[in-house]
């Protein structure tokens, strides 16, 4: 289990009922560690009350095209990606990019 | 008494150190000559005595200095003015689009009085008003692989306020072939974001943070989307203070890091500025294996359109389609109320304007029923699968959406598109309705 906050943020909230921030307890399996790929599959199951909506968030099994993906405001390139293990504290936020200008 | 020939003498030696005296103050001048006119210095003087700047050479540095602005719009406005002010030299604006009603909200160095002018000649005329001291180049064409190597190579520093991923790459692509860097920023709704890319060539590009462009469908315009005047202007803003930073050398190669800032404006305004990967080896354009090169770009091999796609609307036959005469004259005359019409624009569209005796249901909550005609009934009672059904929306692309979904899904037979929707309405049958 690890309590850990997490954001949408560049309009992704439209398919999270409009709320931009969660605080979650994602619970681990058989006491593992919890990586940022076990939350954004609890993200996928939990969150995202209707079904289409997941092509939003996810495709060919990872984060779509177009939305950032940062760990207490860095990059999660910087920080491995789906391995990253989160700690209590922790700040999840995924960023749609706009386009607009 | 002196004689006629000392005095004469003592005339010559004074005038001889006059001359020597002028020669030596022009001398004196030609040293001290000013670098810039008294104006200018009290023109500049606020900034200048900001000590970060570096005085008078940090405004040098700015005279010297040539930005190209690409985009006249919501990030374009707000910045050229603040650029032009502090004086940057050389200032060169792209934009082939016209001044509208309904861009006036934001995109404020146009007025009403401007409305069907080039927004870069409208800029350019802001601007000389502003700073005289300043050279405006105006580009009024669209900016295209093929014209924007011309267009660059006079520029130090390019400035992306353009609206679609297409363009965002390219101008990314070209500034990476010309090592140029890139303040690249966009909004929409009540949100920006802002970055730099290509940091004196050392930097990550456009495709390092997105080396795969959005699905089309997600990506949104500030047409479609909607967008508040300051929150975009805000970053406009943004832009310019990162643009004075580089040339003004506050960012060197050893401080720089690469970030994107995100503000947004609603509900509490907030700006986070997220630390950023660095440039990408595996980059096609920047990396160690560059495909993205001018020669490419410049030829077309480069498929800007195919990479980033187009939505695919044109999904009706044309028996599936009717005009807005049509309309106008079969269907909506007092009486005629045998058939449903089915307008499927945003609730929030709809409540601005809409056609009489209407029903509003979006693309998404109808592909939500799943083809369930009993679901659809609970919002609309009278439908039926015999029903004759009629979808409109703003410009006719939804609508045909709409339209299939109607058809294929919950099989009612009788359905058509409006052909140009509300919009075209208005223009050909009804201009009294608001259009927005």
């Amino acid at each position: 289990m690890v309590n850990v906050k997490v954001e949408f943020l560049g309009g992704l909230d439209v398919i999270f009922e409009k709320q931009r921030t969660y605080k979650l307890n994602v619970p681990s399996k058989d006491d593992s560690e919890v990586t940022v790929g076990s939350l954004i599959d609890y993200i996928v199951e939990n969150m995202i009350k209707n079904p289409r909506d997941k092509d939003v968030f996810i495709e060919n099994d990872t984060i779509r095209p177009g939305i950032l993906t940062l760990i207490n405001d860095t990059d999660w390139e910087l920080e491995g990606e789906k391995d990253y293990v989160l700690e209590d504290g922790d700040i999840l936020s995924f960023t749609s990019t706009l386009h607009g200008g | 008494m002196p004689s006629d020939l000392g005095s004469s003498k003592a005339f010559d030696e004074l005038e001889a150190l006059r001359a020597e005296n002028a020669a030596l103050k022009q001398q004196l001048s030609a040293q001290n000559q000013l670098p810039m006119s008294l104006e200018e210095f009290k023109r500049y003087g606020r900034q200048m005595i900001v000590e970060d700047t570096g005085g008078v050479a940090g405004q040098l540095k700015l005279r010297g200095s040539k930005v190209l602005v690409i985009g006249a719009g919501g990030l374009g406005c707000p910045c050229l003015p603040y650029l032009a002010g502090a004086g940057v030299g050389q200032i060169g604006i792209v934009d082939n689009d016209v001044v509208e009603t309904s861009n006036l909200h934001r995109q404020v160095l146009h007025d009403s009085s401007k409305v069907g002018m080039l927004k870069c000649e409208s800029a350019k005329e802001v601007l000389l008003k502003l700073n005289p001291h300043v050279t405006i180049d105006t580009y009024p064409v669209r900016l295209n692989y093929s014209n924007a190597f011309d267009i660059f190579q006079h520029y130090d520093i390019v400035l992306d306020c353009t609206d679609t991923p297409l363009t965002r790459y390219l101008i990314s692509d070209v500034a990476v072939n010309l090592r140029m860097t890139v303040v690249s920023a966009s909004g929409l709704g009540s949100e920006g974001q802002l970055s730099i890319l290509n940091f004196k060539d050392v930097g990550p590009c456009y495709r390092c943070f997105y080396p795969v462009p959005p699905p089309p469908n997600a990506v949104s315009s500030c047409q479609e989307g909607g967008v508040i005047g300051p929150c975009i202007g805000l970053v406009g803003v943004m832009m310019a203070i990162e643009t004075i930073k580089i040339i003004l050398d506050i960012y060197t190669l050893d401080n720089f890091q690469p970030f994107l800032m995100q503000y947004s404006g609603f509900p509490v305004q907030t700006l986070r500025t997220f630390k950023m990967r660095g440039r990408q080896t595996s980059c096609k354009a920047c990396g160690d294996n560059r495909t993205i090169s001018r020669k490419a770009i410049e030829a077309g091999d480069v498929d800007y359109e195919l990479f980033c796609g187009k939505r695919k609307y044109d999904v009706c036959s044309s028996k599936e389609r009717i005009s807005v005469k049509e309309l106008e004259t079969s269907y909506l005359s007092p009486g005629e109320l045998n058939h449903i019409l089915l307008d499927v624009r945003p609730h929030h569209h709809y409540n601005i304007s809409h056609l009489p005796n209407t029903y509003n249901l979006t693309v998404k909550e109808l592909r939500d029923m799943e083809g369930d005609i009993t679901r659809l009934q609970s919002c609309i009672p009278t439908v039926h699968r015999q029903s004759e059904v009629l979808v409109i929306c703003r410009h006719g692309n939804d609508s045909q959406l709409a339209t299939r979904l109607l058809k294929d899904q919950f099989n009612i037979t009788n359905v058509r598109d409006v052909r140009g929707g509300f919009f075209k309405y208005i223009d050909d049958m009804n201009p009294s309705l608001p259009k927005y």
